[in-house]
């Protein structure tokens, strides 16, 4: 079975834009970091699919697409670390994750 | 040209560094130096300066050319070449002669007049800057050496004229000297522009022995020559830049001795006599320089008569005397403008010493219309300032009367003034000479002469100067009497003086007139000296001021009280437009730029807090904002034809 490239890069955009969404509508920080994980792994999708036709085409940029995909994890996990731990930070002082609450950063 | 052995005919050339290293010490170490120490000091410099001319007078080898002495390179660009380097000649020795000599005495009068003052150590270091300027300046081999000293004497101008500047009267005198004088300057420097273009050179032996090859009458010439004038006009006080010199007696008396006899006031004619060669090749300029010299002396004649202070009846006096030099140099008889400086810088230092003397003993009086009979309770004084009086008066046999002579001399034999205009220069200048003697009068027997109408304070501390201040009065009054007989007329004897500076003058050709003639110039200037000295016997002494008091009501009064008006001429043409103009730039700055650099402020304050109406701290608007950027780009780009 072979699935067209485009199939993996509607469904990437489908899952990106509701991320997007979820980042603007949710106030829970923690269900805004999901939706922004929601699109990292959208991007990744993507980056996959067209890698994949490169491959199959025989290009030479066949690996570098799988490549790029590692250091977006890993750069994704690290953010949610670092984020997570912010997170538990602001928690303890505000006893809230609600983003519209953490508003004082304002002119 | 490039003499840099240090010999006995230029060691003169070192004569203003020891008067510099005067005002070194006392100025930097004069606090922690005793009184009488600080004026030793400054008077030493100034004899051993005197020594040294003196020794350089005597070894000068003669000659045209001059003895040089180069001290450093300087400047060097292109075709100009000007170094640090003096030039010893026959003029620049007699000048140097003056100012040591002269100045030496003011020096020892200095110390007992200024006895007392706590800043003597700041007067005696600048009057000591003050004569290593003036020094500079007349034995300076180029143009911008002469500058430096030019501008020197400038300066010390200002510091002496101010030097009681806790008074603002006398602060503002050393500042219109000083703004006056730069008027003078700037027409220096722009002569010596001209001078390099049409010379290449700005050497002033190179500048007056290539002169005489220039274009007679060349526009460029008579460019130079003009310029000159103005910057001579400026230090030496001649029309219409004579405003500075009667407020210039807000200084120590003896500072205007200095000024009047010494130094400054003469520059201007040793700037002339010494570029005499130009003016040779452009009588227009030198018509010029003659005109104003005789306006200058007539004008300050008249308006010295309606002085009551004894020391600005003497700066008018001055500005008339300098005028009569000034004459002669325009003349082109530039022995005689020297001659008169020379015999000038006798009497009237003598009279400045004596005014000073005066206002010693009275105690700060220097309204002569309480003063009188003080010749029977100061005898040194007195006695001195009569010879000074007739000296200056032209009485024959005194040297005013020769160097007097020689000017009308000049100005009606000139070869450089038509007939006719030489004439009326001399006409002019004769009636002048009646006024001198007339005003000179006046001065003498109001102060020395006459009643007695001192105040109460001030008669019961009238007293003879100390032996300091009446010893160089002596000498002074010595010198008012011999000097005249340096320039005899040539057909009655030797005229030393002219013989002397021949070599280095431009001697243009005067007409010879017959010895009766000479007889007849001789009667004619000895009449002028004793009808002025008649006329104002008559109207002081005799009279009792009866005339004079009904000339009062006449309009001529207050004008010849203000100087003629020049003041208040200067007032009206440049010092209230110069406000008006100062007025609107202020009004222009304040209201038009001041202002607007506001309202421009104001607007990127109003900019910054529409700007921060984003800013309201909800992360999902932001986070909206961004996704609305990345879809703007995204579709820009996508319209535009894709990323690539």
């Amino acid at each position: 079975m072979n699935v067209p490239t485009e199939y993996f890069v509607a469904l990437s955009a489908v899952l990106f834009g509701l991320g997007a969404v979820g980042v603007i509508v949710r106030r829970s920080a923690i269900l805004v970091f999901l939706s922004i994980e929601l699109m990292l792994n959208a991007a990744n999708l993507a980056i996959v699919a067209y890698a994949r036709q490169w491959s199959a085409t025989g290009g030479i940029h066949a690996l570098e697409g799988q490549g790029a995909v590692f250091i977006v994890l890993a750069v994704a996990a690290a953010e949610v670390a670092v984020g997570l731990g912010i997170l538990v930070a602001i928690f303890r002082y505000r006893v809230t994750t609600d983003v519209d609450q953490l508003s004082e950063v304002r002119a | 040209m490039t003499e840099t052995a240090l010999s006995a005919a230029n060691v003169v050339v070192l004569a203003p560094f020891v008067a510099l290293l005067g005002a070194v010490v006392n100025g930097l170490f004069g606090r922690g130096i005793r009184e009488p120490v600080t004026g030793l000091i400054a008077s030493s410099t100034v004899a051993a300066g005197f020594v040294l001319t003196v020794v350089s007078f005597f070894a000068y080898p003669g000659g045209g050319d001059g003895v040089r002495f180069v001290l450093a390179r300087f400047l060097r660009a292109g075709d100009l070449s000007v170094d640090l380097g003096f030039m010893v000649d026959q003029l620049s020795l007699v000048m140097a002669l003056v100012i040591t000599g002269v100045g030496l005495l003011i020096h020892v009068y200095s110390i007992g007049y200024m006895k007392g003052d706590a800043g003597h150590a700041r007067y005696f270091s600048q009057l000591n800057l003050f004569v290593a300027a003036m020094l500079v300046l007349v034995l300076a081999d180029s143009f911008p050496l002469m500058f430096v000293g030019w501008e020197g004497v400038g300066v010390c101008s200002f510091l002496l004229i101010g030097f009681w500047y806790q008074q603002r009267e006398n602060a503002d005198a050393a500042r219109k000297a000083f703004i006056v004088n730069r008027i003078g300057d700037v027409g220096f420097l722009l002569a010596m522009f001209l001078t390099f273009q049409v010379f290449g050179s700005l050497d002033v032996k190179t500048v007056t022995q290539a002169a005489p090859a220039v274009a007679y009458g060349s526009a460029a010439l008579v460019g130079i020559g003009l310029l000159f004038l103005l910057a001579a006009a400026g230090k030496s006080a001649q029309l219409p830049l004579q405003l500075w010199l009667p407020d210039a007696m807000a200084g120590p008396t003896p500072v205007s001795a200095l000024i009047h006899a010494a130094t400054m006031v003469t520059a201007g004619v040793y700037l002339i006599a010494r570029t005499g060669p130009v003016f040779a090749q452009a009588p227009a300029a030198a018509a010029t320089v003659a005109w104003i010299g005789v306006l200058t002396a007539l004008v300050a004649a008249i308006a010295a008569f309606a002085q009551t202070d004894i020391k600005r009846i003497l700066a008018y006096s001055t500005i008339s005397q300098v005028g009569f030099m000034i004459a002669a140099v325009g003349a082109g008889a530039y022995w005689a403008g020297i001659f008169h400086v020379v015999t000038h810088a006798f009497f009237k230092a003598q009279l400045f010493l004596g005014a000073g003397s005066v206002i010693h003993a009275l105690g700060g009086e220097q309204d002569v219309r309480r003063m009188g009979g003080l010749g029977k309770r100061m005898r040194v004084t007195g006695t001195t300032a009569l010879i000074a009086t007739l000296a200056i008066a032209g009485v024959p046999l005194l040297s005013g009367f020769f160097s007097k002579d020689a000017i009308l001399h000049g100005t009606l034999t000139s070869p450089l003034l038509q007939d006719a205009t030489g004439q009326l220069l001399f006409a002019l200048l004769l009636v002048t000479a009646v006024l001198t003697a007339a005003y000179m009068f006046r001065w003498y027997y109001l102060v020395f002469a006459g009643e007695e109408r001192l105040t109460a304070e001030a008669k019961a501390g009238v007293h003879e100067s100390p032996a300091v201040m009446t010893v160089p009065l002596v000498v002074l009054a010595v010198g008012s009497v011999l000097a005249g007989y340096l320039g005899i007329q040539a057909f009655l004897g030797r005229n030393l003086i002219a013989e002397w500076l021949a070599p280095v003058t431009a001697s243009p050709d005067f007409e010879h007139l017959s010895v009766g003639a000479e007889w007849a110039l001789i009667v004619a200037s000895a009449l002028a000296a004793l009808g002025g000295l008649a006329a104002g016997y008559w109207l002081y002494a005799v009279d009792k001021g009866r005339t004079v008091k009904r000339l009062d009501t006449t309009p001529l009064a207050p004008l010849a009280r203000s100087g003629m008006g020049f003041d208040a001429a200067a007032q009206a043409v440049l010092v209230r437009p110069g406000e008006g103009v100062a007025q609107g730039l202020a009004v222009l700055d304040r209201d038009v730029l001041d202002q607007g650099l506001v309202a421009a402020g104001g607007g990127v304050g109003l900019l910054g807090k529409v700007a921060t109406l984003w800013q309201t701290g909800y992360v999902r608007l932001y986070a909206l904002a961004m996704l609305a950027g990345a879809v703007v780009i995204a579709a820009v780009a996508l319209l535009a034809g894709g990323l690539r």
